[in-house]
Formats: C-alpha cells, sequence, structure tokens
C-alpha cells in the first residue's frame, strides 16, 4: 500500500480542503455571533452556480468569482434579514436556504442556458508555481502549481486569525454571541455584529462555491456542493471557531476525501470509499460533543 | 449643595402598572444615597430611566443641571452616570481588561493595543484602590471580584454617578465589607456620587448619608440617615396601618404534619441559603412565610419537595424524606404549587388535560397497569376539575401554554390540591394573576385548610401573606427572625423581613 501516500494524493486533499476551508472561515464569523448558520451549503451552491454562470458570459473567472461573492454577500442579507431582524428559526431559514439553492440552481441552469445538469466554462483560476519551494523534492511537488486560491486561502486564515481575536471589531463579535447584554451596554449594538458576520458569511460561502467550479474544475453541476456546507460547519464546531483549528479540520476533511479517491483505484467499491470524509466527520463532532459533556461535568 | 442629579414629577407607565409616580427628589455631588423599598417598590425602573434604558411618560430628569432629553445609556454614559446592574454586563471568557476597555479598545493602527490597555486597567485600578489583574479572565473569578470589573469599567467610561443595584445581594460579608470600603474610598478621594439601590436597612445605616424610600412607586420620604431608624425605615417601607385580620372560621390545628429542624441547604451560586432553620406546620393551618425575595424562602420550598439537597431533618406525615424523590416524598401526602408555573408548574407543551392529570397515570382508574391508558376516562376526570377550578380556555385538549398566566395558574392549582395532600407547600400561589383568579385561588387555600391540610404559603406579596396566614415566621438570611399571630403589626413584621428586629439585631 505504500504508493497510496503520492503527491496526488497530498494535491487533492488541499483541492478538497479549500473551499471547505473558505466557507467555515465565514461560518466561524456567525459562529461568534451566536448565530447558527447552517444555511452555507446552499450558499455555496449559489455561489458555484454564479461564479461559472459570469464566467461563461464574460469569458473572465475573475469576474465570475467577483460576481460569486457579491451574490454571496445578498443571500448573507437574505439570511440575516430573517434570522437577526426577524428572530426567525436560524435552523429552519438555513435548510430553506439550502433547499431553495438546490432548486433555483437547476431552474436557471435550464432558464438561462438551456442545460441540465452540468455547464462547462473556458475560463479557470489560474496555478501558481512557487520558484524555490518546487524544487524540493515531493514537497516541491505537493506545494507547487495549484490554483490562486489554495494559496490566499492560507493568507485568508491568518489575517481572519487576527481579526477575530486582535482587533476592536473581533471582540465586539465574540462578544455580541457571548453576553450581548454586555456589548448593548458598552453602547455597541449586537444586532449590528449579527447583520455583519452574516454578510461576510456569505461573501466567504460566495468564494468557496467560486473555488469550488473554478479552481477545481471549471465546471458547473447540480448540487456540486455536496453538503461541503454541512462539512464545514463541523469544522467550525470542531475547531470551536478559532481559524487556525478550523482551516486544520478542513485539511483533515480534504486528506480522508482524497484518500477515498485513491482507494477507487484498489477496486474498493467508491460508494463506500466515498463516505470516509463523512463519516470522519461524524466521528469528529461525536467526540466535539463528548469533550464538551467531559468539560461540563468538571464544572 | 450642589445637586447632581434631580427627578421632577418623573412617572412610569409598564402595561397596567405604574411603576413609579410622581418621584421628585435630587441626590447631591459626593454623598451616598440609599434608596430602599420591598419588591416591585420601583427603584430599579427609577434608576433604570436614570441610566436611559426607560423613557419615563411624564416628568422631567437633570444630570448637572441639564435637561435630559434622550433617554438612551450611551446619552447617560455620556453624562458621567455609571450602573452596575444586578446581573453583571461581562463576557465571562474575555479577560479583565477586555471587559473594562470593551467598545472603547485603545487602538494600534487597526489592532487592539494590548499593552496600552492592561497599563491603563492597571493605572485605574491602582487610582481607586480596586486591586484586579488585568489578565485574568472573568469567568473564573468570584462574584465579588467581578463586581469590582463592573465598577471599573464604569470608571474607565468617566462615569461620576455610580448607581448600585442590590450590589451586596450576591456577595458575601466580606466582600460586601470590600466593596463599602472601596464606595467610602471614591466618594471622599475623588468626589464621585454613589446612588445605592438595597433593601437591607442595617447597610443603609452603615453607608449611606441620605435614604430615600419607596413604596408601590411613589416616594414616602427622604431623611437624614443618622436621624432616622431603622424601625422608622421598616414602617416607611411596608406601611403603617395593621392588617385586616384574616376572615375566615376559627380552627383549632391539629398535630404537627410537616416539622422541619435544624435545615442547611446552599443555594444555585453554592452559598449558605438556609441556615439551621427550624419549623412545624400543624393541620388545619396556614403558616405563611414573610420574606424579601432571595432570603431562603425559594430553597427552603425547594428543600421540602425533594428539589434541592439540604442538611437537616424533614419530615412529612411523619416521614422522614431524606434521600427520597419529588414522587416519593409526594406519596407521603405532600403537594406543591412551585413558585415558577412555567419552568416546573406545567408542562407548556403538553395538553391541559395532561397537566391535570399529571401524577396520576397510574392510578388503575386512569390506566390498566400504568401502561395502558384510558382515555375517556382521563378526559372527563380532566374536564370536571377544569369545570370546578373554573380554568377559562379553549378547553382541555389545547396546550397549557396557550393559557394566560391566571388560567395556567389555576391548572396547577387544581392538580395540586386534587390529591387530597395533607401537607401543601404553596409558593407565589397568585404572582401575575388577575384580581378575580386571585379571589378563587385564596377561597380553594381556605378551604384546604377547612379540610385539615397543613399549609406552608409563601409569597412576594406581603398583602397576601398577611390576609391568608393564621402565624406568620418572617425570614432573614436563611434564618427565622420572628413568628407572629394576628392581628399582625406590619411594621413588626416588616422589621423581621428586613433583619433589624431585636431578636436578630446584627452583630
Amino acid at each position: 500500500m505504500g504508493n497510496i501516500f503520492t503527491t496526488g494524493l497530498f494535491r487533492q486533499m488541499l483541492r478538497s480542503a479549500t473551499p471547505v476551508a473558505l466557507a467555515a472561515m465565514g461560518g466561524l464569523l456567525t459562529e461568534h455571533a451566536g448565530v447558527m448558520n447552517i444555511g452555507m451549503d446552499g450558499m455555496i451552491l449559489i455561489g458555484a452556480f454564479v461564479a461559472v454562470a459570469v464566467s461563461v458570459v464574460t469569458g473572465s473567472a475573475a469576474l465570475g468569482v467577483l460576481a460569486a461573492i457579491l451574490v454571496g454577500v445578498l443571500v448573507g442579507a437574505f439570511f440575516a434579514l430573517f434570522v437577526v431582524k426577524f428572530r426567525s428559526d436560524e435552523f429552519i431559514i438555513g435548510t430553506a436556504l439550502n433547499i431553495f439553492a438546490g432548486g433555483l440552481t437547476v431552474f436557471l441552469l435550464g432558464a438561462l442556458f438551456g442545460v441540465r445538469g452540468t455547464l462547462r466554462t473556458q475560463a479557470g483560476l489560474p496555478t501558481v508555481d512557487l520558484p524555490l519551494i518546487d524544487q524540493i523534492p515531493f514537497l516541491g511537488e505537493v506545494l507547487s502549481g495549484n490554483s490562486l486560491f489554495i494559496y490566499l486561502t492560507v493568507l485568508i486564515v491568518l489575517i481572519m486569525w487576527t481579526l477575530v481575536y486582535r482587533t476592536p471589531w473581533g471582540r465586539w463579535l465574540r462578544a455580541s454571541g457571548e453576553h450581548p447584554g454586555a456589548l448593548r451596554t458598552a453602547g455597541v449594538s449586537p444586532e449590528g455584529m449579527r447583520w455583519q458576520a452574516s454578510l461576510l458569511c456569505g461573501a466567504f460561502c460566495g468564494l468557496a462555491g467560486a473555488q469550488l467550479a473554478l479552481g477545481n474544475v471549471s465546471m458547473f453541476s447540480e448540487g456540486m456542493s455536496n453538503s461541503r456546507g454541512y462539512v464545514a460547519f463541523a469544522c467550525v464546531i470542531f475547531g470551536a471557531a478559532n481559524p487556525g483549528k478550523a482551516y486544520l479540520a478542513a485539511l483533515m476533511f480534504g486528506f480522508f476525501d482524497a484518500l477515498g479517491y485513491r482507494l477507487q483505484e484498489y477496486n474498493i467499491s467508491s460508494n463506500l470509499t466515498s463516505m470516509i470524509p463523512y463519516v470522519i466527520t461524524v466521528i469528529m463532532m461525536v467526540y466535539v460533543v463528548i469533550r464538551g459533556q467531559k468539560k461540563k461535568a468538571a464544572v | 449643595m450642589e445637586k447632581i442629579v434631580e427627578f421632577s414629577h418623573v412617572s412610569v407607565e409598564f402595561p397596567g402598572v405604574r411603576a413609579n409616580d410622581d418621584v421628585s427628589f435630587s441626590v447631591n455631588k459626593g454623598e451616598i444615597f440609599a434608596l430602599v423599598g420591598e419588591n416591585g417598590a420601583g427603584k430599579s425602573t427609577l434608576m433604570n430611566v436614570l441610566y436611559g434604558i426607560h423613557t419615563p411618560a411624564s416628568g422631567e430628569v437633570f444630570v448637572k443641571g441639564e435637561k435630559v432629553t434622550k433617554f438612551d445609556p450611551k446619552e447617560a454614559i455620556r453624562r458621567g452616570i455609571g450602573m452596575v446592574h444586578q446581573h453583571f454586563m461581562l463576557v465571562p471568557s474575555f479577560t479583565v481588561a477586555e471587559n473594562i476597555v470593551l467598545s472603547r479598545e485603545p487602538k494600534k493602527g487597526i489592532l487592539c493595543d494590548r499593552k496600552e490597555e492592561r497599563r491603563q486597567v492597571a493605572d485605574l485600578s491602582r487610582e481607586y484602590g480596586l486591586e484586579v489583574n488585568p489578565d485574568d479572565v472573568v469567568g473564573d473569578l468570584s462574584v465579588g471580584l467581578q463586581q469590582r470589573v463592573e465598577i471599573l469599567k464604569t470608571l474607565y467610561r468617566g462615569a461620576d454617578v455610580l448607581i448600585l443595584d442590590e450590589p451586596t445581594a450576591v456577595l458575601t460579608p466580606q466582600e460586601t465589607a470590600e466593596l463599602f470600603a472601596v464606595l467610602r474610598r471614591v466618594v471622599a478621594e475623588r468626589g464621585m456620587t454613589v446612588i445605592l439601590i438595597t433593601h437591607k436597612l442595617y447597610e443603609v445605616k452603615e453607608i449611606s448619608d441620605r435614604v430615600g424610600v419607596m413604596r408601590r412607586g411613589k416616594l414616602m420620604g427622604i431623611h437624614e440617615t443618622a436621624s432616622v431608624t431603622a424601625e422608622q425605615l421598616a414602617e416607611l417601607m411596608v406601611g403603617r396601618e395593621m392588617a385586616p385580620t384574616p376572615e375566615k372560621e376559627e380552627m383549632t390545628p391539629g398535630e404537627a404534619a410537616l416539622e422541619i429542624s435544624n435545615l442547611h441547604a446552599d443555594n444555585n451560586r453554592g452559598q449558605e441559603a438556609l441556615n439551621g432553620l427550624s419549623l412545624q406546620v400543624r393541620r388545619g393551618e396556614i403558616v405563611g412565610i414573610a420574606a424579601i425575595e432571595g432570603n431562603g424562602q425559594s430553597e427552603l420550598l425547594e428543600a421540602v419537595s425533594g428539589m434541592r439537597p439540604y442538611r437537616g431533618k424533614i419530615t412529612v406525615n411523619g416521614g422522614d424524606i431524606s434521600g427520597k424523590t419529588p414522587g416519593e416524598i409526594r406519596k407521603l401526602g405532600l403537594s406543591h404549587v412551585p413558585e415558577d408555573r412555567l419552568s416546573t408548574g406545567v408542562d407548556k407543551d403538553a395538553s391541559v388535560s395532561d397537566n391535570l392529570l399529571a401524577g396520576k397515570e397510574k392510578e388503575p382508574e386512569f390506566s390498566a397497569h400504568g401502561i395502558h391508558l384510558h382515555p375517556k376516562a382521563i378526559r372527563s376526570y380532566a374536564q370536571k376539575l377544569y369545570e370546578a377550578f373554573d380554568i377559562r380556555g379553549a378547553g382541555i385538549d389545547v396546550t397549557a401554554g396557550s393559557l394566560s398566566g391566571g388560567n395556567m395558574q389555576k391548572v396547577v392549582i387544581a392538580r395540586e390540591m386534587s390529591f387530597g395532600s395533607q401537607v401543601l407547600l404553596i409558593a407565589q400561589p397568585t404572582r401575575g394573576v388577575d384580581i378575580g383568579a386571585v379571589e378563587f385561588i385564596h377561597r380553594q387555600i381556605r378551604t384546604q385548610r377547612a379540610g385539615g391540610a397543613a399549609i406552608l404559603l409563601s409569597s412576594a406579596d406581603l398583602d397576601e401573606v398577611l390576609s391568608l396566614s393564621d402565624r406568620i415566621l418572617t425570614v432573614y438570611e436563611g434564618k427565622i427572625t420572628g413568628e407572629f399571630f394576628p392581628p399582625y403589626s406590619k411594621t413588626e413584621i416588616g422589621l423581621g423581613m428586613t433583619g433589624t428586629s431585636k431578636e436578630a439585631a446584627h452583630e
């Protein structure tokens, strides 16, 4: 089995992990603000569709990404309108958003492009070669020549950590979820923070969708988010809404996702192998719950 | 004397209640002003007006000679008003420094300047003699230290008028002594003004320069603390008049059905709430507990009903209840109308019928072997209770949560009185209930007494306790401070409730 752990496995790991990590960056913002965002999967799907649709029309991948982010903000506003302003149940709104996104993208695929199932685009996100690093055996082959956003995501994780833990805004965000009364009596509106978190979450999910469709494959297909929004949510919980830890959780998901692909080459049923990342996610979540209960019991 | 805060004919209305009624007084710069009154007298409401949380229906408020036109906490903070709320407004996972500077963080570029904020907090802490470690996580601190962080928070925001809402309710005696030392110091050395809401009269005597007494939303008077006795204050708080003698038939109480001796129990914060309390309730007798909220009366009823661990001895109809579950204690002949009907009195999401039946499901009349329920028998039983207790709603099949507060309470009363228990614990029987239902519920309680039940009654409404009880025990800080028989003197009962009566004199 020595040849399972090839450079291909680790390149696939980065490809799988990046959209999940980007969505998780948005999800941890709403999580800190005390809003449970179960609707990320739908947000990613809409982002993926918009990115491909705009790049098909304009021929530009960059415009596709930009449009995905903007539409993501709009979807985030829709989510915040119901959850923050009208105080609806976030679970119901999130689930509704996921179902709505599935239907909307299929409808628009037919209505705008007259196709069913998939839409291909010529545009794709550029890949980047890392000078010097690409000279290192194995590591260079894994790290160099990947899609642009695989590198940008690492930068984004660092920026997000600084934002959440080192700026006044990040403190207000965390206070708005943990003790809204404390923030309100200090003169900052917790609802305002929740709005901002929801809009940013939409933007990140849009970006995640764009990376999924343009960075990994250059096409949109029905339901292509494939529960990555839920996995991103699990990464947020597993990483205690800490950007660095959530990114590591996403890499772990990516690794098992990639491993699943590799195992198919060993005549193991793809139905089994594609379960792996999700089973791991469930086990992770069970671990988190048990750990949380132990903590509670210790108090 | 410079007036720093002035209320002029201030009235505050909430739906159906006038929380403050034409209140006028002023607070002088550099004094400690105490505001006392029973629960619901309107003290907190008035201070929330000053802090900008409530807007008065009429009247005017002046701070430092300027008329307040916009009631908003931000505006109040700008005018130098700081308030330490009863429930702390601190983020538990943040450090002391992070909490103190929240919303006004010192910045270095776009980042928080953590060195600078620690320095400022340490300086502030030293300047006012309020010792804290800026790096401690607030959630790990004792309540007393958290309160200190709250005070520093107001000082950081530049407050020179400090409002404290029942600050000692959560403190140990040592912490209280420290707090008072701090308050004296900020007034003497910094020229600050302190307004203290409390209902502990010995604290008023100990710390304040002047004291205002409120009762039922009205200001009853303002006194120099030195020239007024605790007895006079208690009288102003609860009223002077003698309570009307309860109108009910004479009964000679029988043997004791509920006996409690040397009871100790902790409250939810792990502090001692009951401190060696003993009492007896005999058949055919209503014993009322008169106490200001938070003095152990809730813990007492919870201990007896099996909902709270205790030390000491409790017997119900001669049976020791130690180690028994609430269900087993009920089998000894005890019923319990809990103080909070929403959390422990009814199941909001179950039907009225299920709520009325609760506790009787296993009786042969209603089920075979406790498993197969007999819907017909249950319905007709529930319907009978529904009518007998005059519950008004959309029938027995709707959820209990859809009923009004008064009718929900009647469901609880109906169920608890249907067991024919010898011992009844009744807490807050009419809280938030309309007047018609109040009379009905009182009548039911008297009927149970006539039937020979031993009733232990606790209520935040002193008049209710006075009008129902054959005997009243005042409880203060987990101890019984007096026993009273009709005709009751409100003054003496008020003294017992505030820990100022002769036998409970503090130190």
